[in-house]
């Protein structure tokens, strides 16, 4: 019996020698338990080595697979040919970032907009202006208080949510699903006492304001976090703080 | 690392006009369908009786303030409603050019109307 093949599409692109990217067909043995991830290895180890593609653990936890799968922003690792089969695939690099080559894409903004809105807890100072010391003990803190922020902590910075977002592929400048919803992460922590820096960042056109709620983002995102939620409830919270400060200028 | 220092944010005045984008919405979604199903369907089939909806009675409704109250609502939050979606739509369409004028008509058009509609009930009463 000879082995059930799978036709698949893939967008080439080598900086060095291509003017311009191009579709390359490629065809795979067919199991149903074998990932697109899965699918690519097969290509860089039998049929050509100079494919190019990120990833790295398999699993859907480190986030470096992304990429285009029919046109839809997907992991490598958790698509299955099973779920494309007999039709033939296509794989493009992530939609809205730059090619770095074939199917890797320049994350560089997508990182810049992590570190922007000060993804770490921003502690309060204690009453003699200085920050609580490691031998004062651990923060304590209830499971209600942490229901409010687990959802948007589970994020692995895989960037598909800026693929599938139609206003960051219009403006650049726009802070962007996966950022905010890390945003939201550290404001409704109650740790954090980092919430009135943070909410400059929010208040701004290219803050919560640049999203129209298109929510695709929070389709596409293969962690459950729903950054589209987490947007309105900062346009909420944006709302609340611009109410305050028209009776409480600031600076 | 100087121009993260620089950084200067601007705050943006969307939470007005997102806010009354809201308030509209939920009013078009909620009431909308219930006057249509009123004025179109329930009084032409005779199943309310038209007499309830004539010119003296809607004129006296009107000229109550709490009538006044409610037409107005009912007409400019659904509007202001609208243009906000269009001025954003616009944006998502790619029409760049002349967002401040785009701003200035979708928003002032919205405003306008309600103001219009604010002084015809007042000299009404
Ligand atoms: S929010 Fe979801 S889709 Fe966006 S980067 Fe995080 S895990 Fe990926
Ligand atoms: S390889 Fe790590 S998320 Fe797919």
């Amino acid at each position: 019996m000879t082995q059930p093949s799978m036709k698949i599409d893939i967008q080439r692109y080598r900086p060095e020698m291509d003017e311009k990217p191009f579709m390359q067909t490629f065809e795979v043995p067919y199991k149903a338990d074998m990932s697109v991830l899965e699918a690519l290895q097969y290509i860089k180890d039998h049929l050509d080595s100079t494919i190019s593609f990120r990833w790295s653990c398999r699993m859907a936890i480190c986030g470096s697979c992304g990429l285009m799968v029919d046109g839809v922003p997907k992991l490598g690792c958790k698509a299955f040919l099973r779920d494309y089969y007999p039709q033939t695939l296509t794989l493009k690099p992530l939609a809205n970032f730059p090619i770095e080559r074939d199917l890797v894409a320049v994350m560089d903004d997508f990182i810049k907009k992590l570190e922007e809105i000060k993804p770490y807890i921003i502690p309060a100072k204690t009453a003699s202006n200085e920050k609580k010391c490691l031998s004062d003990g651990a923060y304590k803190q209830t499971p209600e208080q942490m229901e409010k922020y687990k959802k948007y902590s589970m994020c692995i910075n895989c960037g598909l949510c800026y693929s599938a977002c139609p206003q960051y592929a219009l403006d650049k400048k726009f802070t962007g699903p996966a950022a905010l919803a890390l945003l939201a992460r550290y404001n409704r922590d109650s740790r954090d006492a980092g919430k009135a820096e943070r909410m400059k960042i929010v208040n701004q056109e290219e803050g919560v304001w640049g999203c129209t709620f298109v929510g695709y983002c929070s389709v596409v995102c293969p962690k459950g976090v729903d950054p589209a939620g987490a947007i309105q409830l900062l346009k909420v919270e944006s709302s609340k703080d611009y109410l305050i400060g028209m009776f409480k200028p600031e600076q | 690392m100087s121009e993260m220092n620089k950084k200067t944010y601007v705050r943006s005045h969307e939470p007005i006009f997102w806010g009354l984008f809201g308030a509209g919405g939920m009013l078009t979604a909620f009431l909308t369908p219930v006057m249509i199903l009123i004025t179109g369907l329930l009084i032409p089939l005779g199943i309310i009786d038209q007499g309830n909806f004539n010119y003296q009675t809607l004129h006296g409704f009107a000229t109550t303030w709490y009538g006044a109250g409610i037409i107005l609502v009912l007409i400019a939050l659904p509007l202001w409603h609208t243009l906000h979606r269009i001025f954003h739509a616009l944006h998502d369409l790619g029409v760049k050019r002349g967002r401040d004028l785009q701003q200035v008509l979708s928003y002032g058009f919205a405003f306008a109307v309600t103001v219009f509609v604010f002084t015809l009930l007042l000299q009404m009463s």
